[in-house]
């Protein structure tokens, strides 16, 4: 089993799962509790076309998807500040013309083909080089930073936002900063998970902490561990079958969902029981003016 | 003074992220602002001929709204009247359109002293997304006071204090899901009592409370006004809080249709045993009430 860690790429690839593990849960945890879910899926079609720049620019496309898709984000996130009727449609125009670009320029570029696409739509393992490894360690570390930094003033926004605004937070600011680390987390995970996986990472494993979880510290650090665990064991299960690490830590993560909601329902019941048998008693009262 | 040693903490604490442009504003402003909120005779809040629309449709035309210190006044009146639409102006969460606006002797515009407000928004039923304990979401008000850097003993404190105040400290690490209407109120009270305020904004908080609850509310607002807090409070009727209050304003189609002493009640708000709330009376002589008659 410890063989695997003979192969550089494959150190790599642990390397950048473990921090796509801890980073993804980090961020989803905020988009989920302001019920954004799906803001991480749209960011990852956005960062396409950053990745599809690069190719024809010839940098790192690592750095080219991190500087659309933080213009994406923050545009989303104006978009919700500003949009109100029309907000559903600007951002699927967004959504499909980053989908869109990404496509059309990878075919103009003269080193892009489809296949490198996939590589990036799915995730891969072999391909994440040296100097990924930098610029993922890098980007992780900034949204490590802010989310779990700046925990207590991004629950606070998410939360109760018009609260938050009255207690004299600067909301807009923290808000554009949180779009702008989804996108970091994005980039941080297409190379693992893969830009059309990568949502499902944020997501999935703050849904399943929550079910087993009763507060927002809790269902963080649960979430994280379940991160950790998925992208670890799913890229070491793409190792031995060569499937897309993408495709199996996002099965995994739903086995984990699947697995804590059994367990935790009857959890909860007997919980519940607990309380109930706590409860007073009716008595009568000699107290009570009626 | 308290305040001013947080605040100045706060920027001491900022992470590198709030140094940008715009969080720095903001603390500067702060800063100089403190030298102007001097004045402590200034009225906790003065709105003038505040007028504002809300989907092109006049909600407030004109009203005239003077909250003085330590004064507890009420907002009364029907649904669609404006009163909820008049406090969120008052916290700047509506535009106004016309008029002025002054907090504690400060125009709305240059007011950064949130931390002297504390804000209990109308409670919604929809839960968030991911649970979280009522201490944390005490906790949030916390952050009025100390917005970045880690919480001090300090600040701990003040949340336990203001779970203690309306009775929810040992359902402290309950998730928020799992509480009725009524502890809910108390919770979202509590957060706006964790930062301390001078000023207490309550939007309908009687609104779907319990009897129980509104009994612990109406002694944690006493308690309050017994300290020196200005309170103003929507409300749809004056109900259990009626003793406590010193002035009504009446709000009808966006306009002040009265502003003086509470109207009086009638029917069978005005029967005997009607009032759950006796200023002077010690909490734990109250008698227990079967709520018969509300």
């Amino acid at each position: 089993m410890l063989e695997i860690l003979d192969y550089a790429f494959m150190q790599r690839a642990l390397l950048a799962a473990v921090l796509v593990g801890i980073t993804a849960p980090a961020v989803g945890i905020y988009l989920v509790q302001r019920r954004q879910a799906i803001m991480g899926d749209g960011i990852g079609h956005v960062a396409l076309t950053g990745v599809a720049l690069g190719f024809l620019t010839g940098t790192n496309p690592v750095w080219t998807a991190v500087a659309v898709s933080a213009l994406g984000a923050i545009l989303m996130e104006l978009i919700r500040w500003y949009g109100k009727t029309r907000g559903d449609l600007a951002l699927a125009m967004l959504f499909y013309g980053g989908m869109a670009g990404g496509v059309l320029l990878i075919n103009l570029s003269p080193t892009g083909s489809n296949a490198n696409l996939t590589t990036y739509l799915f995730g891969s393992i072999t391909t994440v080089s040296p100097e990924d490894v930098v610029a993922i360690s890098l980007l992780a570390a900034f949204v490590v930073l802010i989310t779990l930094g700046l925990r207590r003033q991004l629950f606070a926004i998410c939360q109760d936002e018009e609260f938050a605004r009255v207690t004299g937070l600067p909301v807009r600011t923290l808000n554009l900063l949180l779009a702008v680390t989804a996108a970091v987390t994005v980039t941080v995970a297409m190379r693992v998970v893969g830009l059309l996986l990568v949502s499902a990472l944020m997501v999935v494993p703050v849904a399943a902490a929550q079910q087993a979880t009763r507060g927002f510290a809790m269902t963080l650090a649960l979430a994280i561990t379940i991160g950790v665990v998925v992208t670890l064991s799913g890229t070491v299960f793409s190792f031995y079958k060569n499937v897309p690490p993408g495709a199996s830590i996002v099965v995994l993560a739903i086995g984990v969902f699947a697995l804590i909601t059994a367990l935790a329902a009857p959890l909860a019941k007997r919980r519940a029981q607990r309380v109930a048998a706590a409860e007073e008693r009716c008595t009568l009262r000699d107290d009570v003016l009626v | 003074m308290e305040a001013e040693e947080t605040r100045e903490s706060g920027v001491a604490g900022e992470s590198g992220v709030a140094r940008e442009s715009g969080l720095a504003r903001e603390e500067s402003g702060v800063a100089g602002e403190s030298a102007v909120a001097g004045d402590p005779a200034a009225d906790p809040i003065s709105l003038r001929g505040a007028t504002a629309t809300l989907g092109g449709r006049p909600v407030l035309r004109g009203i005239d709204l003077t909250v003085r210190r330590g004064e507890v006044v009420a907002l009364l009146g029907a649904n669609g009247s404006g009163k909820s639409t008049a406090v969120r102006s008052v916290v700047g969460q509506v535009p106004l359109s016309g008029g002025e606006l002054a907090l504690f002797g400060i125009p709305r515009r240059r007011f950064r002293d949130w931390a002297r407000i504390g804000y209990v928004p109308q409670r919604t039923t929809a839960a968030s997304g991911v649970p979280a304990t009522v201490r944390e979401v005490v906790s949030a008000g916390r952050l009025a006071r100390r917005r970045f850097g880690p919480p001090r003993k300090a600040d701990r404190a003040a949340v336990q204090r203001a779970l203690e105040l309306v009775g929810m400290a040992d359902r402290a690490r309950d998730p928020v899901s799992a509480l009725s209407g009524g502890q809910h109120q108390r919770v979202l009270i509590a957060r706006a009592l964790a930062g301390e305020p001078e000023l207490l904004i309550m939007d309908e908080p009687m609104a779907g409370v319990d009897l129980a609850s509104q009994e612990i509310l109406a002694g944690t607002l006493r308690e309050q006004v017994a300290g020196g807090a200005t309170v103003l409070l929507v409300l749809h009727e004056l109900g259990p809080l009626e003793p406590l209050i010193d002035r009504a304003v009446v709000l009808r189609d966006g306009c002040v249709v009265h502003d003086g002493p509470p109207p009086e009640a009638v029917g069978q708000h005005a029967l005997p045993g009607h009032d759950h709330v006796h200023p002077h009376a010690a909490p734990d002589a109250e008698p227990i009430r079967t709520g018969l008659l509300t």
